[in-house]
C-alpha cells in the first residue's frame, strides 16, 4: 500500500473533524481532573506537620501491606485468570463448556460482601471449621483452629478469588483472537505444548494480562470495606484513618496525591516497557485454535483447577448468602424498602454506565482519529480516577460541585430572585459524575483494547472503497467494536452497582442503594440483616455476567465449530 | 450540549431535589447507623406529621456540610462520638441550640458549654469475658495489659472512635508515656489482629479465639434479645464487667449527640425534633430499642441486669482533646498492624 493511493485515515480526519473530537476529549479530561485539582488545592492547605509522624509510623506499614497485598493478589489473579483462560480456550475436558462462563461468576460478588461471608464461613464457629472438628472428633474450637482469615494471606486469597475474572476475561479474548497458525508454526518449529504456551501464546497475550492485572490491583488498592474487615492496613485505609482520626483532610489528600503519582508512574512504566509492540491482528480472518482433548488425570486436574475459583469465589459465598437470606426472611420477613433500593441501584448504575461508556468512546476515538501525543495522553489522564479511593474522590468532587451550585444559586438570586439551591451536589448528578470519573478507566481501557484489534488497514480499505469517515465509524468500527463496548459497559455497570464509598458520601436524602443498605447493617455489626440486599446485589450482578458470558462465548463456539468442521483447512 | 441537560433532567426526576423547599420537614445528616435512630424518627413523624429526611454518611459529613455552605439543606447532624461532635464545632458549621427544654432535660455535663451540641444517649465501654474460662469479677482497663491475658484479648481496630475515646481517656488519667506502655501491653496480649466490630468480640469468645475484650454495652442487649439463635448464643457466652480505671472513678462512657447546622433551613423544626428526642418517653424508646443508656430515665431490663453503671467523672471535652494524641499512639505502637 503506498501513501499516494491511500492517504492514512488519520490525516484525512484531521482535516474535517479533529477540532470537535479534540475539544470533546479535552473537556472530558478536564471534568475528570476537576476532583484531582480540588484535592491538590485541599492538600496544599495542609501544613504538612503530619508527615514526620506518617513517615515514621504509618507509611512503612501501609506501603509494606499494600505492596504485599497487590503483589499477592496480582500474582494469584494472574495465575487463576490466565490458567483458566488457556485451559478453556485451548482444551477440551469435562465441564469445560460450563466453566467457560461460570469462571466469570465471582465478578458478581463485591469484595466487602465476600469479606463478611468469608469471616463467617471460616470462623471457628462457622460451618467449615465445625465440620472439620466433627470429622476429627474434636469438641472445642479451643483445641483446633485454622489460621485466622483476618490476615494478609486471607485478604490475598479473598481478593484473588473474586477479582481474577478481570484477567480471565481480557486474556481469554486475546487467546481466542490469536491465530492457531501462530501456535502451529511454533509447534512445527519444534516447540513443545508448554513452550508454545509460555513462549508464544502468553507473550502475545501480555497486553491483555497487563490490563486485567492492573484492574485487579486497582480494585484491591482502592478497597476499603474488605481490608478493614480483614484488618489489612493498606494505603487507602491509612488515608482514611488520617482523615477521620486526625481530622486532617489535608493530610489525607496529600497521601492520596502521592499514591496517585505512584499509580500513574506504574501504569506509565508498564506502557513504556511494551512501547514497541504491536498487537493488531491481520485483517483477514484467521483460523482459531482447535481445542485439544485432555484425558485422565490431566483432564481431572484441569477440571479441578477451574472448579476451585468458581467454588470459593462464587458458589460457597453465594450459598452462604442464600442461607442467611432465607433465615433473615423467616425471622423478619421481606423489607418493603428492598424494591426501592433495587430500583435506585439499577437505574443509577444504568445511567452511569451509558455516560461512562460514551465518555470512554469519545476519548479513545479521538486517540485513533487525531494524531500526536496529546490524544493518547488524554486517555491516560482521563483514567486516573480509578486510582483514587472512592471517599477521597467524593470529597474532591463535592468541593467544586458545591462551589458551582452556590455560584449559580447566588447568580440566580441576584438576577432573577429565585434560588436554585444545590442543583448538582444535592442530586443524583453528583453520583453519576463520581461513577463516571471512577470507572472511566474501565470503559476507556475496554474500548481501546477493542480499537487495537481493528487494524488501521481496514479504515484505509474502507476509505479507498469510497466510504465517508462517518461511514467508516458506522459500518466498520461499530460492528467490530460492539463486543468490546458491550464488555466495557457490563463491567462498568457491575462496578457502579457495587460502589459504596463515594455513594455513601454523595447521595441525596432518603436515597439508599443495596450497597449502602448492606453497609449500614454491617457497620452496626448486624451484617446478616443485610443478607437479602447482599444477595440481591449478587443476583443483579449475575445478569450482566450472564450477558457477558454469552457475548464472549459466541466467537469461541463459532471458532470451535469451524475448527471441528474443517480441522485441516488452513484458510477459511 | 443536549446530553448534560437530559442527564440533569433525568437526575431530577429520579431523585427529588433535597433542597426543594417544603413546609414542615427536618433534614438530618448522620453518622449513626440508620437502624439505631429510625424508630425514634418514625415515631416523630407519626406524632407530628413532620417529615424527617435523613442521609447516613459514614465519613466526610462535616466536609459535605462545609462544601454545601449557605445552601446546605442540613438541619441536624447526629453523631456517635464526642470527638465527632467537637469536629463539627471546630469546622464552624454549627450554631447554638436555644431551647429551655433541652437545658432542663439534658444534664449540664452532657451538653456543650456554648450550646453547640447536646447528647442524646450514653453508652459504656465495658469488658466482655468468657463465662466458662474467666472467673474474675472485677477488672480495670489497666488490667488489659496484664501479661496474664497473653493471647487472650480480642478488640476491634484501635483507630475506631470507640477505642480512640477509651485511649484518650487513658491519656487523661495517666499521661502519654504510660498510655503508650499500656497499648504495647494490650497489643502483646492480643489473640488476633484488631478487626471486625464489637459483636465479634463476643463471637470470638464463644469460638474460643479469646477470653476477654472491651466492647460497648448496648451490643449485649442487641445480641441477647436477637431473633437469631446464633446471636443469642454469642450474647450468652459472655459475662459483662464494668471496668474502671485504677482510680476507681467509674466506667468510661461516650455519647451520641446532635448539633444544629449553621445554615439550617428548618431551624425551629429541628429544635423541636431535638426536644422530642430528649423527652423522657422517647429516651425510654432509645433504651428499649437500642439498649443504650438514656440521658434521663431507666434502662432496659437486659442492660439493667448487667449491673449499675457508674460513669467516670472525666469530662467529655477532656477526652475529645486527647483524641489526636490517642490516634498517634495507636500508630506509634503499631497497635493495628
Amino acid at each position: 500500500m503506498t501513501d499516494i493511493t491511500a492517504p492514512s485515515p488519520s490525516s484525512s480526519f484531521r482535516l474535517s473533524l479533529p477540532g470537535f473530537w479534540l475539544t470533546a476529549s479535552l473537556v472530558i479530561t478536564a471534568l475528570v481532573l476537576a476532583p484531582v485539582i480540588a484535592l491538590t488545592v485541599i492538600a496544599s492547605h495542609g501544613s504538612g506537620d503530619q508527615w514526620p509522624h506518617l513517615i515514621k509510623y504509618v507509611l512503612p506499614v501501609a506501603v509494606r501491606d499494600t505492596a504485599s497485598l497487590l503483589l499477592g493478589v496480582g500474582a494469584l489473579a494472574a495465575v487463576l485468570g490466565v490458567g483458566t483462560a488457556w485451559l478453556v480456550t485451548a482444551h477440551r475436558f469435562p465441564g469445560r463448556n460450563l466453566f467457560d462462563w461460570a469462571l466469570l461468576l465471582p465478578l458478581a460478588i463485591p469484595t466487602y460482601i465476600m469479606a463478611y461471608a468469608s469471616v463467617d464461613l471460616m470462623h471457628p464457629l462457622g460451618p467449615v471449621q465445625s465440620a472439620m472438628r466433627a470429622v476429627l472428633g474434636i469438641a472445642s474450637p479451643a483445641d483446633f483452629r485454622l489460621p485466622d482469615i483476618r490476615s494478609m494471606w486471607g485478604a490475598i486469597l479473598l481478593f484473588g478469588l473474586v477479582l481474577y475474572p478481570y484477567v480471565y476475561l481480557a486474556t481469554r479474548a486475546m487467546f481466542l483472537m490469536q491465530s492457531a497458525c501462530v501456535i502451529d508454526v511454533s509447534r512445527t518449529l519444534g516447540a513443545g505444548r508448554a513452550a508454545a504456551f509460555f513462549r508464544v501464546a502468553l507473550p502475545l497475550a501480555r497486553p491483555a494480562i497487563a490490563v486485567g492485572v492492573s484492574l485487579v490491583m486497582m480494585e484491591a488498592l482502592n478497597d476499603l470495606g474488605a481490608s478493614d474487615i480483614l484488618g489489612v492496613r493498606t494505603l487507602t485505609v491509612s488515608i482514611y484513618s488520617t482523615w477521620v482520626n486526625n481530622s486532617s483532610l489535608e493530610g489525607a489528600a496529600q497521601i492520596a496525591i502521592v499514591m496517585l503519582f505512584v499509580v500513574v508512574a506504574l501504569v506509565l512504566i508498564e506502557r513504556y516497557a511494551r512501547r514497541h509492540q504491536r498487537f493488531n491482528t491481520q485483517a483477514q480472518r484467521s483460523r482459531r485454535i482447535a481445542p485439544r482433548e485432555l484425558t485422565g488425570l490431566t483432564a481431572l486436574g484441569a477440571s479441578l483447577f477451574c472448579l476451585f475459583p468458581i467454588c470459593f469465589g462464587f458458589l460457597f459465598p453465594a450459598l452462604y448468602l442464600v442461607r442467611e437470606a432465607i433465615e433473615d426472611i423467616t425471622y423478619r420477613g421481606l423489607s418493603d424498602q428492598l424494591l426501592t433500593q433495587t430500583w435506585h441501584t439499577v437505574s443509577l448504575a444504568a445511567v452511569a454506565t451509558i455516560v461512562t461508556v460514551l465518555l470512554g468512546l469519545t476519548l479513545t476515538y479521538t486517540a485513533r482519529l487525531v494524531r500526536g501525543p496529546l490524544p493518547p495522553a488524554l486517555v491516560r489522564l482521563g483514567s486516573v480516577g480509578y486510582a483514587i479511593p472512592g471517599t477521597v474522590l467524593a470529597v474532591g468532587l463535592l468541593v467544586p460541585l458545591a462551589a458551582f451550585d452556590n455560584a449559580v444559586d447566588a447568580g440566580m438570586r441576584q438576577w432573577f430572585g429565585i434560588s436554585t439551591g444545590l442543583l448538582l451536589s444535592g442530586s443524583g448528578f453528583a453520583l453519576v459524575y463520581a461513577y463516571a470519573v471512577r470507572f472511566l478507566a474501565i470503559s476507556a481501557g475496554g474500548v481501546e483494547a477493542g480499537f487495537q484489534k481493528i487494524s488501521p488497514s481496514l479504515d484505509s480499505a474502507a476509505r479507498n472503497l469510497g466510504e465517508t469517515s462517518a461511514g467508516v465509524v458506522r459500518r466498520v468500527h461499530m460492528p467490530l467494536l460492539r463486543p468490546a463496548l458491550g464488555a466495557a459497559a457490563l463491567l462498568v455497570f457491575v462496578d457502579a452497582m457495587k460502589e459504596l464509598s463515594a455513594t455513601l458520601l454523595l447521595r441525596p436524602f432518603n436515597f439508599e442503594t443495596l450497597a449502602t443498605h448492606v453497609y449500614a447493617e454491617a457497620s452496626r455489626g448486624t451484617y446478616e440483616d443485610g443478607s437479602v440486599a447482599a444477595l440481591l446485589i449478587v443476583l443483579v450482578g449475575l445478569l450482566p455476567v450472564a450477558l457477558l458470558a454469552r457475548a464472549s462465548r459466541l466467537p469461541l463456539a463459532e471458532g470451535a465449530r469451524a475448527a471441528e468442521k474443517r480441522p485441516s483447512s488452513a484458510d477459511d | 450540549m443536549k446530553r448534560p441537560l437530559a442527564l440533569a433532567a433525568f437526575a431530577a426526576c429520579l431523585f427529588p431535589l433535597a433542597a426543594s423547599a417544603q413546609t414542615k420537614e427536618v433534614n438530618i445528616y448522620t453518622t449513626r447507623e440508620p437502624g439505631l435512630i429510625q424508630p425514634m424518627l418514625d415515631e416523630y413523624t407519626k406524632k407530628t406529621g413532620v417529615k424527617v429526611n435523613s442521609i447516613f454518611v459514614k465519613e466526610g459529613l462535616a466536609e459535605r456540610v462545609k462544601a454545601e455552605g449557605a445552601n446546605s439543606p442540613a438541619d441536624l447532624m447526629i453523631m456517635v462520638d464526642i470527638g465527632n461532635l467537637n469536629d463539627l464545632v471546630e469546622a464552624g458549621i454549627t450554631q447554638p441550640i436555644v431551647s429551655e427544654i433541652l437545658d432542663k432535660e439534658v444534664p449540664k455535663h452532657l451538653r456543650d458549654a456554648d450550646h453547640n451540641w447536646t447528647s442524646l444517649t450514653l453508652r459504656a465501654r465495658v469488658i466482655y469475658v468468657s463465662k466458662d474460662r474467666v472467673k474474675d469479677t472485677a477488672i480495670t482497663y489497666e488490667d488489659l495489659a496484664d501479661p496474664k491475658w497473653k493471647g487472650k484479648v480480642c478488640i476491634r481496630s484501635g483507630k475506631h472512635p470507640y477505642n480512640i475515646a477509651l485511649i484518650a481517656a487513658f491519656i487523661a488519667k495517666h499521661g502519654e508515656a504510660e498510655t503508650e506502655k499500656w497499648l504495647d501491653g494490650v497489643k502483646a496480649n492480643l489473640a488476633r489482629k484488631p478487626a471486625g466490630g464489637d459483636r465479634d468480640v463476643a463471637r470470638d469468645i464463644l469460638g474460643g479465639i479469646c477470653d476477654i475484650g472491651p466492647a460497648n454495652s448496648y451490643y449485649v442487649g442487641l445480641m441477647r434479645n436477637s431473633d437469631k439463635p446464633e446471636d443469642r448464643a454469642w450474647g450468652e457466652a459472655i459475662n459483662v464487667l464494668f471496668p474502671t480505671f485504677s482510680d476507681k472513678a467509674g466506667t468510661q462512657v461516650n455519647v451520641s449527640g446532635a448539633a444544629l447546622a449553621k445554615n439550617a433551613p428548618n431551624k425551629a423544626e429541628a429544635i423541636k425534633l431535638l426536644e422530642f428526642l430528649a423527652a423522657p418517653e422517647v429516651q425510654q424508646l432509645y433504651a428499649d430499642k437500642n439498649y443504650e443508656y438514656p440521658i434521663v430515665g431507666d434502662v432496659h431490663p437486659t442492660i439493667k441486669a448487667l449491673g449499675t453503671l457508674k460513669p467516670d467523672s472525666l469530662s467529655l471535652t477532656e477526652i475529645a482533646k486527647n483524641r489526636k494524641l490517642a490516634a498517634d499512639l495507636v500508630d506509634r505502637t503499631g497497635f493495628d498492624n
